[in-house]
């Protein structure tokens, strides 16, 4: 019932893909995390998936995250470096088991503003992740490589901008219809 | 040239007929609030199913980054409006979680026992809005008015219908009342003399009295009629690996066979509120009982609507050990937790097991008491992406079955 616990699978991944691939294990966290790099999370979550000890079937949650500051105040004090982190929540039902992956993106893309940051998709391997990319894609603003649709799945298809960026502001008018 | 044929829907593969896009939604009484659902249809036969959402967004993430926990609290009401009860449990955990906060006993006690009642409101609904999709219009008005008593005896906790806001960061806003003025709508259909004085826990007690034998009577009436039974039973089969790959959970999940219920196998801190209860979790294809229609095959319509409706007896079960431990209960009702309490720098994700699956909250901190990042994953928004796979092939007059009986909640979905 127990499950492997998160320096286990940590070690497992190590051997398969290396320490270019597999970054690092955090675990002063409430949830531990394992950082994986941006070109192999595809080949990793094939890999977690499939592999009969891991088996992580379950794709709970998938998002991104802006690390971002836009306050002048307070951008002293803030924690973290400016990035942009997608995240997978992962359970396994055969092994009760829990798992968080990490990617760490840049803001934008080659540092040019508006130029999304880019990962591939999982999509293939998990059916769900197609809906949660694409609301990563319309509210966060990452761009899931290789994804079969990835159009904007909450906002209209016309929205400019993606609202859970820190700096987004919400437009002046929409179709007649005031903003801000 | 006149042919002879079995089956009579094969005259629909013979007949040319064109392609047809017909939009269903967003404004259509079985999409379940604002729904908009594309078909591409030749004849009767439905070859493609294309969901919209995201005509109730709301943007409750991006609120949620700007407000603090106690602020955000309303918000999640609105996600999941006929569970909000199960919606605040699941952000108040979440935040509980980050901040290491441990809930006293009695608050425990009063989650286990409010959220089942908010369960077995949801259920009801469920139910009543289901045989409305399938043109039974009686259960929907039967089901509304036993709703009703749990909002009435709701009402007399902590004051509202509908948002509640009453489970909270720390426990829980108000304590059980001593004394309520008997309910009229319990009254009217028990026989007792309403507005006299009788304690909230009696008043409870009394009314799952009553709904345990309604229950059996909504089995006859939907469960087991047989136009219910040819609606359902066999239609929208979804596979155990299917409903895996496509994240559904909650009565979803487990009417395909899958045993995962987070009350028993989320995290402690969720799972201990539960620990000591004696109840079971309902899973197709319900070994041991003999009541079950032959036609029904694993994870079509029919189990995953009598999921529910197994569900609501092993709430009624719940709530009433819980009464009985309430009166002996060690501590009060709620822990205090300011409103401006700084996050520390981490982040957590927490799932629970709201009425319609796994309601999950992710909340990062950075130093502030606002969030950096407030996320809500809906358990309705990944049961809903099962649609364009399941509804492939099927008859016009099927879909609404199909979506109706995954139970989704638009509020939920567009957040």
């Amino acid at each position: 019932m127990a499950g492997m616990t998160v320096d286990g699978i940590y070690q497992l991944l190590l051997n398969q893909f290396g320490e270019e691939q597999i970054r690092q294990l955090h675990t002063e966290s409430k949830d531990p995390w394992i950082e994986v790099a941006a070109g192999s999370i595809a080949s990793v979550a094939e890999h977690v998936k499939s592999t009969p000890e891991l088996a992580f079937d379950l794709l709970c949650n998938l998002t991104g995250v802006d690390y971002f500051e836009t306050s002048p105040k307070l951008v002293a004090k803030f924690p973290y470096t400016p990035h942009v982190e997608v995240v997978y929540h992962l359970y396994s039902i055969r092994h009760r088991h829990r798992l968080v992956l990490k990617v760490h993106l840049p803001r934008w893309q080659d540092e040019t503003p508006g130029r999304l940051p880019e990962i591939p998709t999982v999509s293939h391997v998990w059916g769900i992740a197609d809906w949660h990319e694409r609301e990563a894609f319309d509210l966060v603003g990452i761009h899931f490589l290789g994804h079969p649709n990835l159009v904007r799945i909450l906002c209209p298809d016309d929205w400019v901008g993606h609202p859970l960026r820190k700096e987004y502001e919400l437009p002046l008018e929409y179709h007649g219809i005031r903003g801000k | 040239m006149t042919t002879q044929l079995d089956d009579p829907r094969i005259i629909e593969f013979d007949v040319r007929t064109d392609e047809m896009l017909v939009n269903m939604g967003p404004q259509h009484p079985s999409t379940h609030g604002v729904l908009r659902l594309l078909l591409r249809t030749d004849g009767e036969i439905v070859h493609e199913v294309t969901p919209h959402i995201g005509y109730l967004h709301r943007c409750a993430e991006k609120v949620g980054e700007n407000l603090s926990g106690p602020q955000w609290i309303p918000y999640t009401d609105r996600m999941d409006y006929l569970a909000g009860m199960n919606m605040n449990l699941g952000m108040a955990l979440a935040f509980e979680k980050l901040l290491n906060i441990e809930v006293p006993e009695k608050a425990m006690i009063i989650r286990v026992i409010i959220c089942e009642m908010n369960r077995i409101a949801s259920h009801l609904l469920g139910m009543g809005a289901y045989g409305l999709d399938l043109g039974s219009f009686s259960p929907f008005l039967y089901a509304l008015r036993e709703r009703e008593i749990i909002l009435d005896l709701f009402e007399e906790v902590c004051g509202a219908r509908l948002t509640y806001s009453y489970l909270t960061i720390g426990g829980a806003t108000h304590d059980f009342p001593q004394s309520i003025p008997f309910p009229s709508g319990l009254a009217a259909l028990t026989g007792h003399a309403p507005g006299e004085p009788v304690s909230w826990s009696e008043a409870v007690r009394i009314f799952l009295d009553w709904l345990e034998h309604r229950i059996f009577e909504y089995h006859t009436l939907l469960t087991r009629n047989s136009i219910f039974i040819k609606r359902t039973a066999g239609l929208g089969a979804l596979t155990a690996e299917m409903a895996i790959s496509y994240g559904c959970t909650g009565p979803v999940l487990r009417g395909s066979g899958v045993d995962l219920d987070l009350r028993r196998d989320g995290e402690p801190i969720y799972t201990r509120m539960y620990d000591g209860y004696d109840y079971e979790i309902p899973v197709a294809p319900f070994a041991g009982d003999l009541s079950i229609p032959h036609e029904v095959v694993p994870g079509d319509n029919w189990c995953r609507f009598y999921v529910r409706m197994k569900e609501v007896n092993q709430a009624i079960h719940l709530i009433r050990q819980g009464l009985d431990r309430y009166p002996t209960a060690s501590g009060s009702h709620r822990i205090p937790f300011k409103m401006t309490t700084k996050l520390p720098k981490d982040e957590c994700y927490l799932e629970t097991e709201a009425p319609r699956g796994n309601m999950g909250f992710y909340i990062v901190g950075d130093g502030q008491a606002e969030p950096l990042r407030a996320r809500a994953k809906s358990s309705c928004f990944c049961n809903l992406s099962v649609t364009a796979p399941l509804c492939q092939g099927v008859l016009l007059a099927d879909v609404p079955a199909i979506v109706g009986s995954l139970d989704i909640m638009m509020g939920e979905i567009d957040r």
